[in-house]
């Protein structure tokens, strides 16, 4: 095979450039793991840097010496992210399920009754009432839940994956009397794994990173979830302080600055250890919604 | 007595009953939580009280619209909003052509599988994280941005008082966290073109950028029109979480980047503005919903296979 010029220019050009984007993508978390294990003098210091120059863990040692905030947000996190995702997988599978039934005659009204809700909305204000005054959310777990629980999208790209199932399975199991809830979960449900992964990691990912319900939503501390615990640690120096006064360290001698960013590190952690296993049903769900679009 | 036609919908929903069971919670999910917030509307007319509640505050006119065209922040926020929105646009779907023309043409597998990873794993972290990088990078007094400048003998910068540096900054970030996601989007388009395009070029003696010019552009342009204008009839929405984080609560730079949404959030939760927030709102809901229809109009000219609805 002879190599040619312009393969070799474009190689050149090609490697260059997405090194450095790549490069770019990669730099702040590297930064904010850095900044995490550099001690506080340093940072007073030098300033935050790409390698650290006096290394310390003392960050990590004061979060973990009273970690009990930390602990409750991480569970509320789970448990919001585990009740969502099974909730919203289950919804979106059973809504997708009958608006792919042929036999299902107002399917295009009600595809259109949820489509139409992504193309008009009543704004911020009537929707944050309805659920603080009449629903009273305020304070109340379901508010973490509720919002992001169903998503026209999802259940568009849920109705595309199904379509692919023959008719003739769920005909042929009617035929020896079963009904359609039944036809759903033992044979629809089963066969849709692959679209079941996708869209739920979709949802949960969604919840594990959900903050702004929090704000509208939760004023009390011990139920905070993660994100919105870390956003707290972020911007308000009183989240500091307590921290400082529960671990016994002297407000003036805590390494705020390490503590902001090994929390960020902590609280960032668990997303980038599972990246490598479900990136690729990411990519699937991107690629199927696009083409659906 | 009302008689049920075989064709009537009554009957329909006895012939379906477990269907119509099956779909029920979702109806009802999205008339609790979008079609009645769409009456709500009515709300940017009244004064609210909280005794009376949506329907039972007593009406005042135009005076919500009044006080939000008059505060001066109307046409800032719906500047800013358009904007930012047409940057994005331009600048997030060049980078994420380009990356994804690259990466479908280099040659080393495992170099691409790699920063595939690389570049998308902005997309998995939430806004606070952003929010951390952003601290990380610009703090006045420690943040890699400066401790850079000051090494290299440069005064260091505050961005915290220039209005200015936040457009590039908030620009800057949404570029860093689509582009791995819109790659995926872009190569699952260059994909699947015809290889026999390709190999025909190929005999005819072309070159690779001749190749990218002729065939893979002309062949993603439906994929980049059909995004374009999505985003498009999403120009007059602001992504709340991206710039509350990336800019925080900062007043001194508003000016610069201050989006509906972020207006109506904090006009909600800071200053309990219900009805000027909520005809801040009801402006934004009808100007969108006017674009999205008239973008879907286009569509349905140039190509009735991607139309919306």
């Amino acid at each position: 095979m002879i190599i040619r010029k312009d393969r070799i220019a474009f190689n050149v050009i090609g490697y260059l450039l997405i090194s450095f984007i790549s490069i770019l993508c990669l730099v702040p978390f590297i930064m904010v793991l850095t900044g995490s294990i550099t001690s506080q003098e340093s940072i007073l210091r030098d300033g935050f840097r790409l390698f650290p120059k006096e290394v310390s863990y003392e960050a990590y040692t004061i979060i973990f010496k009273s970690p009990d905030m930390l602990v409750r947000s991480y569970i509320v996190s789970t448990l919001v992210t585990i009740v969502g995702a099974v909730m919203g997988l289950f919804f979106t599978a059973m809504t997708a399920y009958i608006i792919t039934c042929k036999d299902f005659r107002y399917r295009d009204q009600i595809s259109f009754y949820f489509y139409f809700t992504t193309i008009f909305g009543g704004g911020l204000v009537p929707w944050y009432i309805l659920l603080v005054k009449y629903l009273h959310m305020k304070d109340n777990y379901v508010a973490l839940v509720f919002p992001l629980l169903l998503n026209v999208i999802y259940i568009l790209i849920m109705k595309s994956f199904m379509k692919s199932i023959p008719d003739a399975i769920a005909e042929s199991a009617r035929i020896d009397g079963a009904g359609d809830f039944m036809i759903f979960i033992k044979l629809i449900l089963p066969l849709s794994k692959p679209a079941l992964a996708t869209i739920g990691l979709f949802i949960a990912l969604n919840y594990w990173n959900d903050w702004y319900n929090a704000m509208l939503f939760i004023e009390k501390q011990e139920m905070y979830p993660l994100q919105y615990f870390l956003y707290q640690i972020l911007s308000k120096v009183d989240f500091i302080n307590q921290a400082a006064a529960r671990s016994g360290v002297p407000v003036p001698l805590m390494p705020s600055e390490a503590v902001k960013l090994a929390m960020t590190v902590v609280a960032t952690g668990p997303i980038i250890f599972l990246y490598p296993f479900v990136q690729k049903y990411f990519v699937k769900g991107i690629t199927i919604g696009a083409v659906k679009g | 007595m009302i008689a049920v036609r075989k064709t009537g919908f009554l009957y329909e929903v006895k012939k379906h009953r477990v269907k119509f069971l099956m779909i029920l919670p979702a109806i009802v999910y999205f008339f609790v939580m979008c079609y009645i917030p769409m009456a709500g509307i009515v709300l940017a007319f009244k004064k609210f009280t909280y005794s009376g509640g949506i329907f039972g505050s007593p009406w005042v006119g135009f005076e919500n619209f009044n006080f939000f065209f008059m505060s001066g922040s109307a046409w800032n926020v719906t500047r800013n909003t358009i904007l930012y929105n047409i940057a994005f646009i331009i600048i997030n779907n060049s980078l994420q052509i380009l990356t994804a023309i690259l990466l479908s043409e280099i040659a080393g597998k495992y170099f691409k599988k790699f920063t595939q990873s690389v570049m998308f794993l902005p997309y998995f972290i939430s806004w606070v994280v952003v929010g951390a990088f952003v601290y990380n990078l610009f703090n006045y007094e420690f943040g890699a941005i400066n401790t850079l400048l000051k090494s290299i003998g440069l005064e260091p910068v505050d961005v915290y008082s220039n209005p200015g540096a936040w457009k590039f900054i908030i620009i800057a970030f949404s570029a860093w966290k689509w582009v791995g996601y819109g790659t995926v989007l872009y190569l699952a388009a260059i994909v699947s073109i015809d290889a026999e395009m390709f190999e025909a070029a190929d005999i005819d003696g072309a070159n690779i950028f001749q190749k990218i010019l002729h065939i893979t552009l002309p062949s993603i342009t439906p994929t980049m029109v059909v995004l374009l204008l999505l985003s498009v009839g999403n120009i007059m929405k602001g992504d709340f979480q991206m710039f509350y984080q990336i800019v925080g609560n900062n007043g001194l730079v508003l000016d610069a980047t201050d989006v509906i949404d972020t207006f109506v959030v904090r006009s909600l939760l800071q200053t309990q503005e219900f009805g000027m927030t909520a005809a801040a709102g009801f402006y934004q809901s009808i100007f969108s919903f006017f674009i999205i229809v008239s973008v879907n109009y286009i569509i349905k000219k140039i190509n009735s296979d991607y139309a919306l609805f």
